[in-house]
């Protein structure tokens, strides 16, 4: 079965922010959980990751679509 | 008769309350169209001189008046606890049983700190986002002979900024009473800079240095251990303290939780533009209780109540109600116990802030007292 991906919509959020964003859905979602959080911040698909190796979370995709920075991370514990 | 019902008497909940009960005065008079407010207090209380209780530079007395004084004598003030919403019935039950039928819902339930979900940190640590915490830090400062006093934030909370400028204040603070020499002020954030506006962090991270404040980013608190004085982030680094203020992690109210309203972490999913609670037309939903990614600020919450007021005053009279919220918020950011600047920023404009002034905090401070005309729907 497909892994079901939630979306987190921060896109033109400059507070928090998409990183802050992504930390609350890991701190609320059970462990698995797949968030895909999209941005229109460039400097998103550099800092997310930054933060998800530190965390020891799984960095799942980075990529852009139309503009918009969008990072899957599976929460890994 | 329509009925509009608001859950929750705060901040956004009043001042949607009395900017409808203005425009529809008329239809209010003539019992053409009902307003009411369920309030589970009956004082309104103004949150950010919890900020300054901590500092015993304001009193429990100052930032409260009663809800009923704030409303429009036309809105209808239903006293007690909202303990389901029930979306399909269009009703909300208060905890005493009373069911409230409404054709048009807003809720403003705003958000409430967890300190509870971080192990330990009941037991271990200070805060400021209650009026009964900053009670507890008020004696807990009077009380510090020195040491190291860490600020740590938690994702997500209300008030971006309380925790830089409790971090900027408390240092001056300590020095007046003549423990500067004495103290470490440490300060923790979540990500990877000092604040999450980069403009807001790029003026204040060279500031922190030049006053010896300690900084930690990508600290994200996950366990504090009372015994040993200790607090863990889940990026794995320990820090000791001597007293910890920490700024918990917050979730949405918990009748959004029981009602079956919310997301994990009891917020509203809301559309960015209409503030319409998804795939439900008639709910509206403000303030700190929304699931959008922007500031949980009084200012947000006041900025998105012009629009639910405006749309359902429309819609009421017969119009489709269009008008849209663009994400706009205002914050004062203090910078010592004598300067002040400001941003504003919304989903397209990035934030700029200005300089420091010591008008600006003066103007903060006259802000402080003027609060009241805010919910009263007039500033
Ligand atoms: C220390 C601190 C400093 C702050 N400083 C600033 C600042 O400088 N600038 C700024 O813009 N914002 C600031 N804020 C944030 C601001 O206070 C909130 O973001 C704002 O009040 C949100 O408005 P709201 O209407 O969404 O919620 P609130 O104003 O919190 O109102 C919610 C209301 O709903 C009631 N309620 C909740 N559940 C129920 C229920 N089940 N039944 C009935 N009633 C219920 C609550 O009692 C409350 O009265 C600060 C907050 C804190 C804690």
């Amino acid at each position: 079965m497909a892994e079901t991906v939630k979306i987190v919509d921060a896109r033109g959020s400059f507070c928090p922010g998409p990183l802050m964003e992504l930390i609350k859905g890991i701190r609320q979602e059970p462990v698995g959980t797949i968030l895909e959080i999209w941005s229109s911040d460039q400097g998103s698909a550099k800092d997310i990751p930054e933060w998800v190796q530190r965390a020891k979370h799984e960095l799942v995709k980075n990529f852009e679509e139309d503009g918009v920075y969008k990072i899957q991370v599976k929460k890994l514990r | 008769m329509p009925q509009v019902v608001i859950v929750g008497g705060g901040t956004g909940g009043s001042i949607v309350a009395n900017q409808m009960a203005r425009q529809l005065n008329k239809e209010l008079q003539d019992g053409t169209v009902s307003i009411s407010v369920i309030a589970d207090s009956p004082d309104h209380i103004y949150q950010p001189l919890f900020l300054y209780l901590a500092f015993d530079q304001a009193t429990p007395q100052d930032m409260r008046k009663p809800e009923r004084q704030i409303l429009d004598r036309h809105v209808r003030l239903i006293s007690g606890e909202a303990n389901r919403i029930d979306a399909e019935a269009q009703r909300v039950i208060l905890t005493d049983g009373t069911s409230i039928p409404y054709d048009y819902l807003v809720i403003a339930t705003g958000s409430r700190p967890a300190p509870e979900q971080i192990p330990g940190l009941v037991e271990g640590g200070h805060q400021f986002y209650t009026e009964d915490g900053a009670i507890q830090l008020r004696q807990a400062l009077r009380d510090f002979s020195g040491g190291r006093l860490v600020v740590t934030v938690g994702v997500p909370h209300k008030c971006p900024v309380a925790p830089l400028e409790f971090t900027f204040m408390v240092q001056e603070w300590l020095k007046t009473r003549g423990l500067g020499d004495k103290t470490e002020v440490v300060y923790t954030y979540p990500i990877g800079r000092v604040h999450s506006i980069e403009s807001v962090a790029n003026w204040a991270a060279p500031v922190l240095e030049e006053r010896h404040i300690e900084t930690h980013t990508f600290f994200n608190m996950e366990s504090i251990d009372p015994e040993t004085h200790t607090i863990t982030s889940l990026e794995g680094d320990t820090l000791s303290y001597d007293l910890l203020v920490a700024i918990p992690p917050h979730v949405g109210q918990d009748v959004i939780g029981r009602s079956g309203l919310g997301d994990a972490g009891q917020w509203i999913p809301t559309d960015r533009h209409t503030l319409q609670m998804i795939g439900h037309d008639n709910i509206f939903v403000l303030g700190d209780a929304t699931n959008l990614p922007i500031s949980k600020a009084g200012s947000t919450a006041h900025f998105e109540a012009d629009v639910v007021a405006a749309n359902l005053v429309h819609r009421l009279r017969g119009g489709l109600g269009m008008m849209s919220y663009d994400g706009k918020v205002f914050c004062f950011i203090e910078t010592g116990l004598k300067e002040a600047t400001y941003i504003t920023f919304d989903y397209d404009h990035p934030p700029v802030p200005s300089m420091p002034t010591e008008m600006i905090h003066l103007y903060k401070l006259a802000y402080n007292r003027m609060y009241w005309l805010t919910p009263a729907g007039l500033l």
